[in-house]
């Protein structure tokens, strides 16, 4: 069976490969970014506010810290029941010219045994679930630590 | 004009899981609360419910579903929800009613029967809420939070994994001395080390327990608890309910970001130390004055936060701190003398109430085994989803 790629969430990220970045939002008037994307109003207290602007992040950062998960998430987290419970890692990420963090599962393979804070990752695209009923592959953003292949 | 309010009453159930409705938990405790104050249920024109929320929305509106319980009589009814926070925003609404001179006695009562395992949101596909989100697209549970909390602070601090377990070594030796506490076992270093990993680098043991519980407080005036015939009632003398300042550079849950700082600086405080900050403020007083801290201990590693956002000591001074005793039974500011989240676990509605109910026994001094002595001046820190601050001062 073939699956279809589609985002787990629309408007968050695009491009495939080196190609792929997270969207977010840039205030045209006070230059705060948002993400996730914030298309309605800028939320920066200082600002009046001005049209909300679509532009790709950093596609690499620092780790600020990271974690895993060893229990299988619940609901809506979406995962298979039948099949045993594979851990998985969970980085929050500095942008240093966006100046904001942010979190995202790890690459498959990558465990917390081989990250450190501080150590440069990229953004990669990955997927968060199969869907057999639907034939749908739902992407999702990875971090992964640079200079590591696919 | 004095901004303080009388605790007269105090009241718990047992926390645990025992499998019963909230509602009894709740009236249980205002039940007692109420006994504690001297006080009839009909004496009271105002209640204040801390929301329980099911499904997505308050499902039993807390103020209206306790005074019912308790017997329709009348009285006003306010609910809140504020998540964590709750308890704090109710005792805030109850303050506020008594200080505008708009009620002389209100309940304030908040209680929980929490599902077993992960907190999680509400069910249907709803890609607009944050809290929805971060559970759809990454997995990130609440202890996932707590574990990039941890391991920053062993990163920036030199946190070691034993801080974390004396911690809750600490509140477990606290928990065995108090009948409300869910768990009242002591816990050694060596048994948290062997439990199980559930968000690297925090094991089970550091990490607290989602529970049944129930929380209530009777509030007056001054004037009221005078002409009670309470002398020197305790007084809540400041409610910090503050939200964050952008931009919030502090991964918190339930954001998958946070605020960018490319247009802003910072604010010199962190959200969680502009909580405390605030109550400071409004109380008049410092962490110098403090004779008990009640904080919000959802893992080992973010009490040892807490003390520094409390200003206890310096930034990356917490595990310092611990290891000196400073914060144990016997030291210069014992904090979470009732066991805390470790002993208790999450009743979510109820914990901010809780929290005050132990300062008030501690500074009445009728708090047993667990009493610190001469106990003054206590301060309560909490932090509710979605950017509620949650701290209140009391004082005798
Ligand atoms: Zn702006």
């Amino acid at each position: 069976m073939s699956y279809t790629r589609k985002p787990a969430i629309t408007g968050w990220f695009t491009g495939e490969g080196d190609g792929f970045r997270l969207l977010g939002t840039r205030c045209t008037a006070c230059a705060s970014v948002f993400f996730p994307r914030e298309d309605v109003h800028c939320r920066n207290p200082h600002c009046a506010g001005g049209p909300l602007k679509e532009i790709p992040l950093s596609r690499k950062g620092r780790i600020w810290s990271y974690t895993d998960s060893r229990y299988r998430p619940p609901s809506p987290y979406v995962s298979d029941p039948e099949l045993p419970w594979e851990p998985y890692a969970l980085i929050a990420v500095e942008l240093e010219a966006e100046r904001i963090v942010v979190l995202g599962q790890a690459a498959p393979g990558v465990t917390v045994a081989d990250l450190t804070v501080g150590m440069e990752v990229e953004v990669v695209p990955g997927v968060l679930h199969e869907d057999e009923d639907t034939g749908t592959t739902w992407t999702i953003w990875h971090w992964r630590p640079t200079g590591v292949a696919a | 004009m004095t901004k303080d309010v009388a605790v007269l009453g105090a009241g718990m159930h047992p926390w645990g899981k025992w499998g019963r409705g909230f509602v009894e938990y709740g009236t249980a405790a205002a039940r007692a609360a109420l006994m504690d104050a001297g006080l009839d249920w009909r004496d009271v024109r105002s209640v204040v419910g801390a929301d329980t929320v099911r499904g997505g929305y308050p499902g039993h509106v807390a103020g209206a579903t306790f005074a019912k319980a308790l017997g329709w009589q009348g009285a006003t009814v306010t609910s809140v929800y504020a998540a964590c926070a709750s308890g704090a925003q109710a005792v805030a609404a109850a303050r506020a009613q008594i200080l505008a001179g708009l009620a002389d006695v209100v309940l304030v009562v908040g209680a929980d029967a929490a599902p077993k395992g992960f907190f999680r949101p509400a069910g249907g596909d709803r890609p607009d809420d944050p809290d929805w989100l971060r559970f759809r697209l990454l997995g990130a549970t609440n202890p996932a939070y707590f574990g990039l909390y941890a391991r920053r602070r062993m990163a920036v601090h030199g946190d070691t994994l034993e801080d974390f377990a004396l911690v809750k070594v600490k509140n477990a030796a606290l928990g065995v001395l108090n009948p409300y506490a869910r768990y009242r076992k002591r816990v050694t270093a060596e048994e948290v080390a062997a439990s199980a990993v559930v968000a690297d680098p925090l094991r089970l043991l550091d990490i607290c327990a989602t529970s049944d519980g129930g929380a209530a407080l009777v509030l007056s005036s001054v004037d009221f608890a005078h002409r009670h015939g309470v002398a020197r009632p305790v007084r809540i003398r400041a409610v910090s309910t503050v939200t964050p300042r952008f931009p919030n550079t502090v991964p918190d849950l339930p954001d998958i970001a946070t605020d960018s700082a490319v247009a802003a600086a910072p604010p010199a405080r962190t959200f969680r130390a502009s909580i405390a900050g605030a109550a400071y403020e409004e109380a008049g007083i410092g962490p110098e004055d403090l004779s008990v801290a009640e904080v919000y201990d959802l893992s080992t590693a973010l009490e040892l936060q807490w003390y520094e956002d409390l200003g206890l000591c310096g930034e990356g001074e917490g595990a310092k701190l611990l290891r000196e005793g400073a914060t144990a039974p016997g030291g210069r500011i014992p904090v979470n003398t009732s066991g805390g989240l470790a002993s208790f676990g999450e009743a979510v509605p109820a914990q901010a109430i809780a929290q005050v109910c132990e300062l008030t026994w501690q500074l009445r001094g009728v708090a047993g085994d667990r009493q610190v002595a001469g106990a003054r001046v206590g301060i309560t820190a909490n932090q509710g989803l979605f950017g509620h601050g949650s701290s209140v001062v009391a004082v005798r």
